[in-house]
Parts: C-alpha cells; sequence; structure tokens
C-alpha cells in the first residue's frame, strides 16, 4: 500500500494524463456514423502502434550482450512497424475510397 | 527514464496529432486529413526517439533498429497496399494481434531488469497478459474472417472454464508480484497461459461478432501500450495508449448498439445456443415454401421496373460481384430504372464494410441509402433485389421475440412489391438462423454465385 501511495505521489502527473485522457477518448468518439465505424476502429489501431517507441526504448537500453533481449526487441520493433504501416496505410485506403464518392 | 526537452515536446506534439487524428476521423470530410495527421505525429515520435534518446547505443544496435524498423515497413506496406478490400476486416484483426505481441514482447525482456519493484512488475505483467491476449485473440479473430476458422468451437461449460482460467491467470500473477520473483520460468508460463486464454476467449465467439471482438481487443492493445508508458514514464505511449484504450472501448459499446446487442451478450452469450434453440423450441414456425426463379424472369421484371433497390451483403464481398453490381446499376439506369442501394449499417463483417466496398467500384454517393432513410420507400419500390445478405433483412428482429436478433433494426424488404433473393444455397446466414423472408410469397430466390448471377442479368438485359 505504501508503495502505491509513494507511486501515485511520484506520478501524479501521469496520473492526470491517464484520468484526462480517458475522457478525451470519449468525447472524441461520441456520435460518429455506423459508416466510421470501421475506419476509425482501424485509425485507432495504428495509434496504439505507438507500442513501437516501447520496442525501440527496450533495444536502446538492453546490454549488447544479451543476445536474446536484442532478438526479442528486434522481433517486438518489427511488429510494432507493421502495426504502425499497416494500420495508417489500411485506413487511409479504406478513406480514399470514401472520397471518390463526392 | 529521462527524456531530453527536445523529445519531451516531440512527444508532446505527436500526443496533439493522436488526439487531433481520431476527432478527425469521426467526420467524413475530414477523416482522411485526421488520419494522416495521426501517422505524420507517429513519425515524428518514432523519429525523434531515435535522434534525442539520452545514453550510448552501440552502432550495431542503430542497425539492428533501423533493420527492423525497414522490415516491418516495407511488408507492412506491402501487405497492407496489395490485400483486396473485402479482406479489410481480417487486415485490421492482424495488425492489431501485431500491436499486442509487440507489447508482450516487451514485457518478457523488462521482466529481469525490474526485480523488487513491485508496482513495475505488476505495470510489466499486465502488459504480458493483456498483449498476449489480445495477439492470440486477434490471431483467432482473423482466422475466423477469413474462414479457416469459421464454425464458433464451443467446449461444453466454456464460459465458466474461461472464466476460472483468467482468474487463475490474475491470481497466478498476484502471487508473482507479490513474492518479487525473478524466476522466468513463472513469466514464460504466464505468457503462455495468457496466450492460451486468448484463443478459448474467441474461439467460442460467432464470426459474425468478430467486429466487437477485433474492435475490443483494439482497446485491449492500447492499454498495453499505456502500461508501457507507465513502466518508461512515457508521455507519448501513455497518451496513445489511453486514448486508444478508451476510444476503442465506447467505439466497441457504439458497434454493439448498432446491432441492439449488449457486450455481455457477445462475448459471453453464445448466440449460435440461442439460436438453435428458437430453431427447435420456438411456437414460431416458418409456414410456406420457397419459390425459385431464373435470370431471365429477373432480367424482365427488372428491366420493366420503375424502382429497383439492392440490398448488398457480405455474399457480394465473397463474390467480388461489386464491380457486376455496379454495371447491373448503370445499366438498369441507362434503361430509365432507378436504383438505388440500401445499406444496412452493420451489413458485411463490419460496420461500414459495404460502403467502402462500393465505393471502391465509383458508385455514386447518392445511390447509397442509409436504413432509416430507405426503409419508408421500399413501398413504392418494384423490385428489391437482396445479393448475399440475410440476417439485416430478416424479419424475425421484428416479429419473432424468441430469435436471437430480435429487435435489431432490419432493411424492411418485405413491403416491396416483389422480392429477389440470390444466395448461393439455402444455408442460414452469419448467425446461424433461419429466414422467413424467404418463404415470402413475394419472395423469389435466385440461386448461384453472387458475380456469375448479375454478369447473366447483365446479359440477358442488354439482348433485350
Amino acid at each position: 500500500m505504501t508503495e502505491l501511495i509513494e507511486f501515485i505521489t511520484n506520478n501524479l502527473q501521469m496520473v492526470y494524463i491517464l484520468i484526462l485522457m480517458i475522457f478525451v477518448g470519449v468525447e472524441i468518439i461520441g456520435h460518429v456514423p455506423a459508416v466510421l465505424h470501421t475506419p476509425l476502429m482501424s485509425g485507432a489501431n495504428a495509434i496504439h502502434g505507438v507500442i513501437i517507441i516501447g520496442a525501440i526504448l527496450v533495444m536502446m537500453g538492453a546490454d549488447p550482450e544479451n543476445k536474446l533481449a536484442l532478438a526479442l526487441g528486434f522481433v517486438a520493433v518489427i511488429l510494432g512497424t507493421l502495426n504502425v504501416v499497416g494500420g495508417f496505410v489500411v485506413t487511409d485506403r479504406m478513406l480514399e475510397m470514401f472520397k471518390k464518392r463526392k | 527514464m529521462d527524456y531530453s526537452f527536445s523529445l519531451e515536446l516531440i512527444y508532446l506534439v505527436a500526443s496533439v496529432t493522436y488526439i487531433l487524428g481520431l476527432k478527425m476521423l469521426g467526420h467524413p470530410e475530414t477523416a482522411r486529413k485526421g488520419n494522416l495527421i495521426a501517422a505524420g505525429g507517429m513519425t515524428l515520435a518514432i523519429l525523434g526517439t531515435l535522434i534525442f534518446y539520452k545514453g550510448a547505443v552501440p552502432t550495431f544496435v542503430y542497425l539492428l533498429i533501423g533493420l527492423a524498423i525497414l522490415l516491418g515497413t516495407v511488408s507492412g506496406w506491402i501487405i497492407a497496399r496489395k490485400v483486396k478490400m473485402t479482406k479489410m476486416p481480417e487486415l485490421v484483426s492482424l495488425f492489431n494481434g501485431m500491436g499486442g505481441a509487440s507489447a508482450a514482447l516487451i514485457g518478457l525482456i523488462e521482466f529481469a531488469h525490474y526485480t523488487g519493484h513491485r508496482l513495475s512488475i505488476l505495470t510489466i505483467l499486465g502488459g504480458i497478459i493483456i498483449g498476449s491476449v489480445s495477439f492470440s485473440g486477434s490471431m483467432i479473430a482473423w482466422g475466423k474472417l477469413n474462414g479457416t476458422l469459421a464454425k464458433p468451437l464451443r467446449l461444453p461449460k466454456y464460459n465458466l472454464i474461461n472464466n476460472l482460467v483468467i482468474l487463475g491467470i490474475f491470481a497466478f500473477a498476484a502471487y508473482m508480484v507479490w513474492s518479487g520473483t525473478d524466476s522466468q520460468l513463472f513469466l514464460y508460463l504466464l505468457f503462455f497461459a495468457a496466450l492460451t486464454y486468448g484463443v478459448i476467449f474467441v474461439l467460442p465467439i460467432g464470426g459474425a461478432d468478430m467486429p466487437v471482438v477485433i474492435s475490443l481487443l483494439n482497446s485491449f492493445t492500447g492499454l498495453a501500450a499505456a502500461l508501457s508508458g507507465f513502466l518508461y514514464g512515457n508521455m507519448v505511449l501513455l497518451t496513445g495508449g489511453i486514448l486508444v484504450g478508451s476510444a476503442g472501448t465506447i467505439l466497441t459499446f457504439a458497434m454493439c448498439k448498432a446491432m441492439n446487442r449488449s457486450l455481455v451478450n457477445v462475448l459471453f452469450g453464445g448466440f449460435g445456443d440461442k439460436s438453435s434453440e428458437s430453431l427447435e423450441g420456438s411456437s414460431h414456425t416458418i409456414d410456406g415454401e420457397i419459390k425459385n426463379t431464373t435470370v431471365s424472369d429477373v432480367a424482365i421484371l427488372m428491366n420493366y421496373s420503375n424502382r429497383v433497390i439492392f440490398v448488398p451483403g457480405y455474399g457480394l464481398a465473397v463474390a467480388q460481384a461489386q464491380h457486376a453490381i455496379h454495371e447491373l446499376e448503370e445499366l438498369l439506369e441507362s434503361k430509365g430504372v432507378e436504383v438505388k442501394y440500401a445499406i444496412h449499417p452493420v451489413a458485411g463483417r463490419m460496420p461500414g464494410h459495404m460502403n467502402v466496398l462500393l465505393a471502391e467500384t465509383n458508385v455514386d454517393y447518392g445511390k447509397l441509402a442509409e436504413m432509416e432513410d430507405v426503409n419508408p420507400e421500399f413501398q413504392n419500390t418494384d423490385v428489391v433485389f437482396v445479393v448475399g445478405a440475410n440476417d439485416v433483412v430478416n424479419p424475425a428482429a421484428h416479429n419473432d421475440p424468441s430469435s436471437p436478433i430480435y429487435g435489431m433494426p432490419i432493411l424492411e424488404v418485405e413491403h416491396a412489391k416483389k422480392v429477389i433473393v440470390n444466395k448461393r444455397s439455402m444455408k442460414p446466414g452469419y448467425a446461424g438462423i433461419e429466414n422467413e423472408l424467404f418463404y415470402n410469397p413475394k419472395t423469389s430466390m435466385l440461386f448461384g454465385d453472387a458475380k456469375k448471377v448479375i454478369q447473366e442479368l447483365i446479359s440477358e438485359i442488354k439482348s433485350m
């Protein structure tokens, strides 16, 4: 328990951000037409590809002798990049089609 | 971990682009720009991390990271560009799984570095559990959508088993945190248990509900990303992750609402179970018989109609018949027939799937009518042509309280003067339930592959 209190006091800023971001996420989605559900999901999918930053940090912080960590990190970066690039490109492809209809 | 001021600034900008991007994705006019803005922010954050990282990194590690990014970019780009638009829902699921796996791998590596820090271990284990479930669950969803795992697979008492498994996983993780263990064996045990849970969690859920499941797993991956943001005190991971986590959850509920189901019902309801009950035990039996018709009859019927409405469903996508139906539409229009498409919000495998598919063939925007607008028009319509759609036109949603789709808004095609249903066979639709529309005296069935049938219709009408 003391650890938890200590953590919260030390990271009060992050806790604030966490809570405010939850509300932002809820507000943003609000009343989105059903037609846009799929592109929106796909766009959100690309954004959580931000995990790639974590993967890069892991690799940069890893002990260069630790081959297992580097190998796993390498795979994590590839997967994260797939998530980011694939996610944004697919979303763009979907939305490209919406644009044509005008 | 501390970051340089420049990097913090870059992360701040990136976080704002995610919020802005998601916001703009919610409006048809700004959606594409929103996506590009978020992508720009992401590129900035990645480059910033590589350039402004404080600490000595050996050159070969930089090369490895560069190589990994290159590999991921090239393959991600190719996959996203080459895959057919009909395969799009699977693709979202696939990429979501990649993100989840990435989060889980990060946790596996970092576990050894934080021995003794209970809260960090808690964050790491949380990331591993959520990331792994998201990965294996997305893979199963992917398999279900591309047809490899079409049938829901249910062990007896699967809900009980699944809940016990997840409770066991939580208890085991709690023990690991409490005991402060650094056992790699325990770590991998937890990892594999979470992977297994993802599989057994998604397997019993019917294919029609996959969009909801993918949306849910999508928000899971966001949560996993946010957890590693906590671990590293990294703001962009935290904001991006939480944003997707909460927006994804709301989106999941919105999708459930469009299908008039609750999330609990989707996840644990066992859609198929209920429908088999209603098939056998329901007092609502279907009277009448199926009437078949031929291509030439339908061609004549359409040719001499004033108004025709097409109702496309997933069958159209499977048969790749979107171009053919657009050609049929243009042909009929040239003969003075008024043609529209009635789009059910959840037609296809994902909300908006049909709009995207038809837009690909350059169908005029004004011809795609939404459900609420088109429903009153059916009674003035001569022919409704249902292509590969089933559950979204099932009157049981109105008439049969025991039906699992009861209460779902449907396209009321039965009010039209004549209904032609094109299907490959009498097999029930995705929800696995009978459709009394097919037994309606106004309805005629035109069996066959959608693309082939429509092409035959086109040549038949052309020769008139």
